[in-house]
């Protein structure tokens, strides 16, 4: 005998994410949300709302700062939080830099990898215990593997390989001092359902998400874009083109996609028709090995 | 307007190691075209690829960590997601390794559906494997409707005499667990055939594809057309200026309806109130069901906290009651031990008072005795808790009747629990 609900899909995924930001804020002592302006935080932050207004957020929001984002991003952020009335707490991969945790390559190199340094320093000094991000499992082959409650060690590292059972929806949020929970209420979202809950919740966005001209560069299969930490090289072509981005993070590792797609709903026809997945039209990070992902999160990353 | 008004079918695979689970699931996926273009690439391109030249190993769609397509071997559920024009999917891609049927159990408990796959070329007088039968057990036991694949038919010649053999003991395996009806489809995984469309290679094979079988699913019961259930997530202090201070209740309907006006019941006390308000972030509701997140206001202060339970309708608490557990604990159970009992939002220390009996995988026989309890056992058993706990039955309400138990020393989820009766 099997059982359903009657709701309907996005309402579905709508309460189930509620759902778990309760049981989140309900089970640790000092959670935190990982806020970064995207778009996958920004409807997090949607529904961390829709969990617990009318009172305050039961956390702070957290933001691991490159210090490479791309214009708009970091206002966005601060906005928000701020026109919320919610406490922003920023870590700086800078500061960690200079503390000489953080050893780069040069001095244009990715910051993307070095924000789980930062990060778990984040947790160290905070004290968290609990941190809820907006990653999907739609996103990425070993983001699929992971658990809604997913445990991190002292270390704060991912073990793929002994992962808790986490049966039906009893989530089991117990924890050994020093260790700590990420916590993904949008597991079951597609970039799909993130787009359609967008325009459906008028939820507001960075202006990056929709077509505007950029100077890019070629590279391979990408459109690089032109900017302070990613000059062009002698010699290349420097391009207007007009484009959007289907992820924002990084600024040396995230390339948008050409697109005309101006508003929510053009961007929901566009998803639907698109044979790239997000990370594969995106992320150079991921490019660099079979594995990035997977080897990011064993170190600490979200 | 959007995919809204698909239904949703949730399906795991089972079955035991090698006989094809995660090929089917990236055959599935492939042949309804949810792969995208970069993702086909990266497949051409990976290390440890078992295709041959110009082949993908369709494994690794669902593969994705780095040991498991080293050691070609599933270790942990991967969720996949897809959408036919009737249905939205969710795929999860169980391990067939014994080691891991703790995964396998985490996997079905958020499935509606379990392929059981069997490799039709393994199968000696048609004797089917202990796995095979440990995961069509724990299949049936969560309450998941089966459905039998057998697999690999290519290298018997798609010999319609083997299938044969393989359906009956299959058959003979769903008289034995009370699984009724259960389709059987010979397939392919590796190449699609009679996965996603119908293959002429089984001329003699007359019912449906397994995906056309996965789509025809029956919807099942409807959870708000149960008893009312709600376990309290978190309690709602109100400050107003212009009403007084009110206390509501957050929470996720587990089963049933409510509306304004309704009489509830809290706990295993059972005192009565009415239901006042019913909220949500940006809308006052007249009545809520089954799935929806909300905030009830009751009409008294009737003290009730996170963990606390609202019903209506009959409900049953109970200090003892039977269960079936899986033990999914590298731990042994220790009669001595305590272990918190997590159902709902609730959590409660209980103490295993008697195994009632374990089954032996080899023949499914019950097992009587003391025996420890230890990884991957199945076991019926009578579990005491402190404080009574809501007795429905798993079979009844399985958002009620499941639970899971905890080890508070360690904090290791030990055993996946329902309720199968008062004691
Ligand atoms: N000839 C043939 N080979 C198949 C078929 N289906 C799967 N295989 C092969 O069988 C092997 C095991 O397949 P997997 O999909 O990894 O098996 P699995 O059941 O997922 O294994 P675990 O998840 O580790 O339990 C692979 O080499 C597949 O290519 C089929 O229909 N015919």
């Amino acid at each position: 005998m099997t059982f359903f609900s009657r709701l309907l899909h996005l309402d579905r995924l709508e309460s189930e994410a509620i759902y778990i930001l309760r049981e989140a804020a309900a089970q640790s002592r000092n959670p935190a949300l990982l806020f970064s302006g995207g778009k996958d935080s920004a409807v997090l932050l949607h529904l961390a709302l829709k969990a617990f207004r009318p009172e305050k957020l039961p956390f702070p929001l957290l933001h691991v700062d490159t210090g490479h984002n791309f214009e708009g991003v970091t206002q966005f952020r601060d906005e928000t939080a701020a026109r919320l009335g919610e406490r922003l707490v920023v870590a700086h991969v800078e500061e960690s830099i200079q503390r000489g945790t953080v050893r780069l390559a040069s001095p244009t190199a990715s910051r993307n990898a070095a924000q789980a340094v930062t990060l778990l320093e984040a947790i160290e000094t905070h004290g968290f215990d609990l941190l809820l991000g907006g990653a999907r499992r739609d996103e990425d082959k070993a983001r699929a593997k992971e658990r809604v409650f997913s445990h991190r060690d002292a270390f704060g590292a991912w073990n793929p390989k002994s992962q808790r059972p986490e049966l039906w929806d009893l989530y089991n949020g117990r924890l050994q001092t020093g260790e700590n929970f990420r916590v993904f209420p949008l597991s079951n979202w597609t970039e799909l359902d993130i787009w359609t809950y967008i325009e459906r919740e008028k939820i507001a966005l960075p202006s990056l998400y929709f077509a505007h001209v950029r100077p890019v560069v070629r590279d391979g299969d990408y459109w690089r874009p032109v900017t302070p930490v990613t000059p062009a090289a002698e010699g290349q072509l420097v391009e207007n083109r007009l484009v959007r981005f289907r992820t924002v993070g990084d600024m040396t590792c995230t390339c948008p996609i050409e697109s005309n797609a101006a508003d929510v709903s053009a961007i929901i026809a566009e998803t639907r028709l698109s044979t790239l997945s997000e990370r594969g039209a995106t992320r150079m990070d991921d490019k660099v090995n079979e594995a990035a992902m997977e080897r990011r999160k064993r170190e600490g990353y979200f | 307007m959007t995919q809204a008004q698909t239904k949703l079918v949730r399906v795991v695979t089972a079955g035991s190691v090698d006989d094809g689970k995660s090929t089917l699931i990236g055959r599935i996926l492939h042949d309804s075209q949810a792969l995208m273009s970069d993702q086909v690439d990266a497949l051409s391109n990976a290390r440890f690829s078992r295709a041959e030249e110009g082949d993908l190993d369709l494994s690794f769609v669902t593969d994705g960590l780095e040991s498991e397509r080293e050691q070609g071997i599933t270790i942990d559920v991967a969720y996949r997601y897809f959408a036919t024009p009737q249905t939205s999917f969710i795929v999860i891609d169980a391990p067939g390794h014994e080691q891991y049927t703790r995964n396998m159990v985490t996997g079905a408990s958020n499935a509606d559906v379990a392929i059981v796959l069997v490799d039709a070329s393994r199968l000696h007088q048609g004797a089917l494997k202990v796995q095979t039968r440990r995961h069509a057990t724990i299949a049936h036991l969560l309450g998941l409707k089966v459905v039998f694949a057998v697999n690999k038919m290519d290298l018997v010649n798609w010999s319609q005499k083997v299938f044969l053999e393989v359906e009956e003991s299959l058959k003979r395996l769903s008289r034995s667990l009370g699984i009724t009806n259960a389709a059987i489809v010979p397939i392919n995984a590796r190449s699609g055939d009679n996965v996603v469309s119908k293959s002429p290679a089984a001329s003699w094979y007359d019912g449906s594809s397994l995906l056309d079988i996965l789509q025809s699913q029956g919807e099942g019961t409807d959870l708000s057309e149960l008893p009312f259930r709600f376990s309290i997530q978190r309690v709602v202090r109100v400050d107003g200026h212009t009403i007084e201070a009110q206390r509501g209740y957050a929470g996720r309907i587990a089963s049933g309806q409510i509306a304004i006006g309704d009489e509830v019941f809290v706990g295993p006390h059972r005192r009565p109130t009415k239901i006042v308000r019913i909220e949500t972030y940006d809308q006052s509701l007249d009545r809520a069901e089954a799935g929806q997140s909300v905030t009830l206001y009751t009409e008294d202060e009737v003290d009730a906290a996170r963990g606390d339970l609202l019903t209506r309708g009959e409900a049953n608490y109970a200090k003892r009651v039977t269960a079936d557990l899986c033990w999914l604990d590298d731990q042994v159970w220790d009669p001595r031990r305590r272990y918190i009992v997590q159902q709902g939002t609730s959590s409660i220390l209980s103490r295993i008072e008697n195994v009632l009996h374990i089954r032996d995988m080899r023949d499914l026989s019950e097992v009587r005795g003391d025996q420890a309890l230890k990884l991957n056992d199945i076991a019926l058993v009578q579990l005491q808790t402190q404080t009574p706990i809501l007795a429905d039955l798993f079979q009844d309400n399985p958002k009620t009747g499941a639970f899971i138990l905890i080890d508070p020393d360690t904090n290791q989820t030990a055993a996946a629990g329902m309720i199968r009766g008062v004691a």
